[in-house]
């Protein structure tokens, strides 16, 4: 009896230790290490324990030209990609958002993508993408256009990925704002409507706005997967040809397990990190901001 | 109700061409696991062909493919019920004691970039024996769980009436007996959300298990991708293990189809 009140007193951090304790450790510590490691300049493969060099790794790292295409490889493709999903997520949803036959059938094929294992869709989009047997190639020819490269060329092959990447998870923006649209009270649309008001007016003077902080929300979470894209990248091209679609993610794994490199890996981890990390601080500002 | 942004005929156009471009790629890749070599490169591709069984043959005879399906259950299921076992007290601490730090805390662990833990766990996993045992690749697919287990969870608890274990405690019962016989038998639908969602992105997971995992607890994303740089050019076998690694996610979809909208999109659209 004494014990079980006991526990009843201190449930509110006895439940939820074990779960805390698991995350300080996979997690907490880890990034930590990873951040003692960035000033280092540690060779896994020396043999050698870790020589610190206060922050020489970083400026060996910050002035690479490779470093500094990746970063912006990184935040070109997540503008391109979320912007183009946002676009189409947000029309396909406003579209879907009524009652038709087979509603559920097209709720369903959204989820696909949702689900499906990205290293296999970027599988199935090399074989679109193969540049003598591929789908989109005979596509481009048979309407008389010049086949293209795609992901072969250094100049096509970021947007060949951002491509993939829409296909992949613009179905979740319609998805989220689909939700967000069914919560929406009737009354205003129905009142701009008796008033007259045409249907383009409705949308974007009364759901649009309605609907807004939810866009919003689905498209950081968007932005901050998209900021970490790694598998259709590493099984489409491996950051190739070249580094012509080498992101921070793939630079990092490259450099921590090609190379060993673990000092001037950190150092692109904490960088990813860092920009990850204020995403991530800006939605949970965004979201109490926009409850108010 | 009526939205008549489209007239019914132009509306139906459209979903139609919408669920075209959503389908292709499976139809693609199912079509073309049943193709020889011969029809797959042929040029303009073949609509119409002799479908065979030789791609699916070949996956499951050479390529100890059933071992790599059977390591994903493994990881994805020890994976998902621990982090059930972890989750479930932590999540309903957050939902009835309103802790939003702690939740922002563990949520952090789906938000952060994976490869900021993996690398050093690498070093340390490698330094404990610990790589290519099912143990580091378990506690490594948790990290993915778990996040989603408290972040569907604790909506969800959230939604069930305090006055339930309220009534319960004042007859004398304590919390801990009102979670474990009041509130979770109340769970089944959040419950069956969690478990899909995090076994689905377990099941997909590629980068933890491509570091982690070698000959022995290799899952099948690692699988695939290993067929691709062995095999470049038998697209027909390629396509067959990618439709097989598919196919259990997406039949789980199917059957769950109602609890993994609503874990997709719960977190953006409740408050």
């Amino acid at each position: 009896m004494i014990r079980s009140s006991f526990t009843d007193r201190h449930l509110h951090w006895l439940f939820p230790l074990p779960a805390v304790l698991f995350v300080a450790l996979l997690m907490v510590f880890p990034v930590l290490y990873t951040f003692v490691l960035s000033f280092s300049n540690w060779n896994l493969t020396s043999g050698q324990p870790a020589d610190f060099v206060g922050l020489r790794s970083y400026a060996r790292v910050l002035a690479e030209p490779r470093f500094l295409h990746a970063l912006g490889r990184t935040i070109a493709f997540t503008i391109a990609a979320v912007a183009i999903e946002g676009l189409l997520g947000v029309a396909a949803a406003l579209v879907l958002n009524r009652a038709f036959v087979g509603k559920s059938v097209a709720k369903l094929l959204l989820l696909l993508p949702l689900v499906a294992t990205p290293v296999a869709v970027g599988i199935v989009f090399n074989l679109f993408y193969d540049p003598t047997i591929g789908f989109f190639n005979f596509v481009l020819t048979s309407f008389g256009l010049p086949p293209g490269l795609w992901v072969s060329h250094q100049k096509t092959v970021l947007a060949s990925l951002v491509l993939v990447d829409v296909w992949q998870w613009t179905p979740m923006i319609t998805l989220i704002v689909l939700a967000g649209l069914a919560g929406l009270s009737e009354e205003p649309v129905e009142a701009a409507r008796i008033d007259g008001a045409s249907e383009w007016q409705i949308i974007r003077l009364i759901t649009l706005p309605m609907v807004l902080p939810v866009v919003l929300t689905a498209l950081i979470l968007r932005l901050i997967d998209a900021l970490k894209t790694f598998d259709i990248i590493f099984a489409m091209t491996g950051g190739g040809p070249g580094y012509a679609s080498e992101t921070l993610n793939i630079m990092g794994f490259k450099y921590s397990f090609e190379y060993f490199r673990m000092g001037q890996s950190a150092v692109i981890l904490v960088v990813l990190f860092l920009v990850v990390f204020s995403c991530s601080m800006a939605i949970m500002k965004l979201r109490s901001a926009t409850e108010q | 109700m009526k939205n008549r942004l489209l007239p019914t005929a132009v509306f139906y156009l459209v979903v139609a061409a919408m669920a075209l471009v959503v389908l292709f790629p499976f139809l693609w890749m199912l079509s073309s696991s049943f193709k020889t070599q011969v029809d797959i490169i042929s040029w303009p591709p073949k609509i119409l062909f002799d479908p065979t069984l030789a791609n699916y043959e070949k996956v499951f005879g050479e390529q100890d493919f059933l071992k790599y399906f059977l390591n994903s259950t493994i990881v994805g299921t020890a994976a998902v019920g621990m982090s059930l076992l972890l989750g479930l007290p932590a999540a309903y601490s957050i939902a009835r004691f309103t802790q939003q730090r702690l939740a922002v805390f563990i949520l952090l662990a789906r938000l952060m970039p994976g490869i900021s833990f993996l690398m050093p766990w690498y070093i340390v996993f490698s330094r404990l024996g610990l790589m290519d045992s099912y143990t580091a690749l378990i506690l490594s697919h948790m990290l993915i769980a778990l996040p989603i287990v408290v972040w569907i969870m604790s909506s969800y608890f959230a939604t069930i009436p305090r006055e339930l274990e309220e009534s319960a405690m004042v007859d004398g019962a304590t919390r801990q007996y009102a979670f474990l016989k009041i509130i979770l038998p109340l769970s089944g639908p959040g419950i069956i959300t969690a478990t899909t969602l995090s076994f689905i992105f377990s099941w997909n997971n590629f980068m933890f298990s491509q570091v982690l995992s070698m000959e022995k607890t290799k899952t099948l994303p690692i699988a695939v991708y290993n067929f691709l740089s062995y095999a470049e050019v038998d697209w027909g076998g390629v396509m067959a293990a990618a439709v097989a690694i598919m196919a259990p996610a997406i039949v789980l979809t199917m059957v769950f189809q109602k609890y993994v909208v609503k874990g997709l999109t719960m977190g953006a659209v409740k408050g």
